[in-house]
């Protein structure tokens, strides 16, 4: 498999929402090397706090208080330092803080939802949020999404460029899920799937989930620039 | 060799809580010198506006440098979502022409990533200067599109605002790009 046959179509009709976003014609390819350049310098400052969710308001928010880390790596397994990455997620009740959110679950006053941190020396990222709730969506007839928080990751290459979701171990909403499962190999589905990692579990404190995380790389060897 | 990537989800439809931050469309502050508004929609396969689409805007420097060694006045890169008309704008410069890996010179043009609900993967298109003509026709990647579908990769300058729609599907159906 290459690495496009690895990745979600465009059109995946059981998710209603590709059927008329999907690009009908096939993409352009441009020659190798064309897209290997740098990623994009992000514009925001990222300030102390903005990867502990539970800090954001006067108050904790409530919900079972998770620790999600794991590293952000190339697809050689090197370590990618100083990357960027963004995250949101429903509330613990399966709400978003946003007015399209139609879900009547409760908004939680001390919660919301986003987070953001730069990976470590050895490309490791760690938040600290509360577990999110299932929340029903129009999809199909009883349509829940499972638990899910999502991802958003620059890398170092404009191809680098990742927007996805984790998911939490043993969720049975996940086989019935049409975004997780227009992966089309169970090995990929696999991977965004965080595992329930003891270790960095904090006693009387909080569960801890670990999610590897694997950028594409350039594409072509690099070639010599001109001074 | 390739490791086993991370595969890609849909942004879904509640980016908004994490993703736009303020000022995110003004990749340049208004007012600055060579500053242009581009402004555009982002429209379905039924013609219908995207209300929830996000795209992100990243070129190179004034030398067509993507590292942007000695540009300190922007990063190059700007952030905006779509509002209930499906409707999007952000306010730039127009960037150097970047070089292509085998040498031959790119027109000047922005890399535009597109996300919304209803899209597994991003999307990525580039948005081409009407006032290039030249170096637009010799543009190595243009040129690697069928002409009849080239329009949709070239803004159209109205009344001094660039305009640049994109289609995701159906009748002239922007250009995206494999990456």
């Amino acid at each position: 498999m290459n690495e496009d046959e690895r990745e979600p179509p465009y059109l995946y009709p059981d998710y209603v929402g590709t059927r008329l976003r999907a690009p009908a014609k096939p993409l352009v390819s441009l020659p190798e090397g064309f897209h290997d350049f740098p990623a994009p310098l992000f514009p925001r400052t990222i300030a102390e706090l903005d990867h502990d969710l539970t800090r954001q308001h006067s108050g904790e928010p409530l919900g079972e208080r998770i620790i999600v880390t794991g590293r952000v790596l190339d697809s050689d397994g090197r370590p990618l330092r100083n990357t960027i990455v963004e995250v949101w997620q429903a509330n613990a009740a399966g709400r978003y803080l946003d007015h399209d959110d139609q879900h009547p679950a409760p908004l939680d006053p001390n919660f919301s939802g986003a987070g953001r941190c730069l990976t470590d020396d050895e490309g490791r990222y760690r938040f600290i949020t509360i577990k999110p709730g299932a929340y029903p969506w129009k999809n199909h007839r009883n349509a829940w999404r499972p638990a899910h928080i999502h991802f958003s990751l620059f890398g170092s290459e404009f191809r680098s460029r990742l927007v996805t979701q984790m998911y939490f171990p043993g969720d049975p909403l996940m086989p019935r899920d049409p975004i997780l499962q227009s992966i089309p190999d169970q090995a990929g589905r696999e991977r965004l799937v965080s595992q329930f990692d003891p270790e960095t579990t904090v006693p009387e404190w909080a569960l801890a989930y670990r999610w590897d995380i694997v950028l594409r790389g350039r594409a072509a060897t690099p070639f010599e620039d001109e001074p | 060799m390739s490791g086993p990537l991370t595969p890609s989800q849909t942004v879904g439809p509640f980016f908004g809580v994490g993703l736009p931050f303020e000022k995110g469309e003004q990749i340049v502050a208004p007012g600055s010198a060579g500053v242009m508004r581009i402004e555009g929609q982002v429209l379905d396969g039924n013609g219908q506006p995207v209300p929830d689409a996000l795209l992100e805007i990243w070129q190179p420097d004034g030398r067509g440098r993507y590292d942007r060694a000695g540009d300190g006045e922007t990063t190059g890169f700007g952030r905006s979502r779509t509002d209930s008309e499906g409707a999007f704008s952000f306010l730039t410069v127009k960037p150097g022409a970047a070089k292509a890996p085998d040498g031959r010179t790119q027109a000047p043009h922005l890399n535009v990533t597109v996300f919304a609900r209803g899209l597994l993967r991003h999307l990525v298109t580039r948005m081409y200067f009407p006032d290039e003509t030249e170096a637009n026709a010799t543009d190595p990647a243009l040129n690697l599109v069928e002409p009849a579908r080239q329009e949709t990769l070239i803004a159209k300058n109205c009344g001094g605002v660039l305009h640049f729609d994109i289609r995701l599907q159906g009748e002239r159906e922007t250009v995206f790009f494999a990456i």
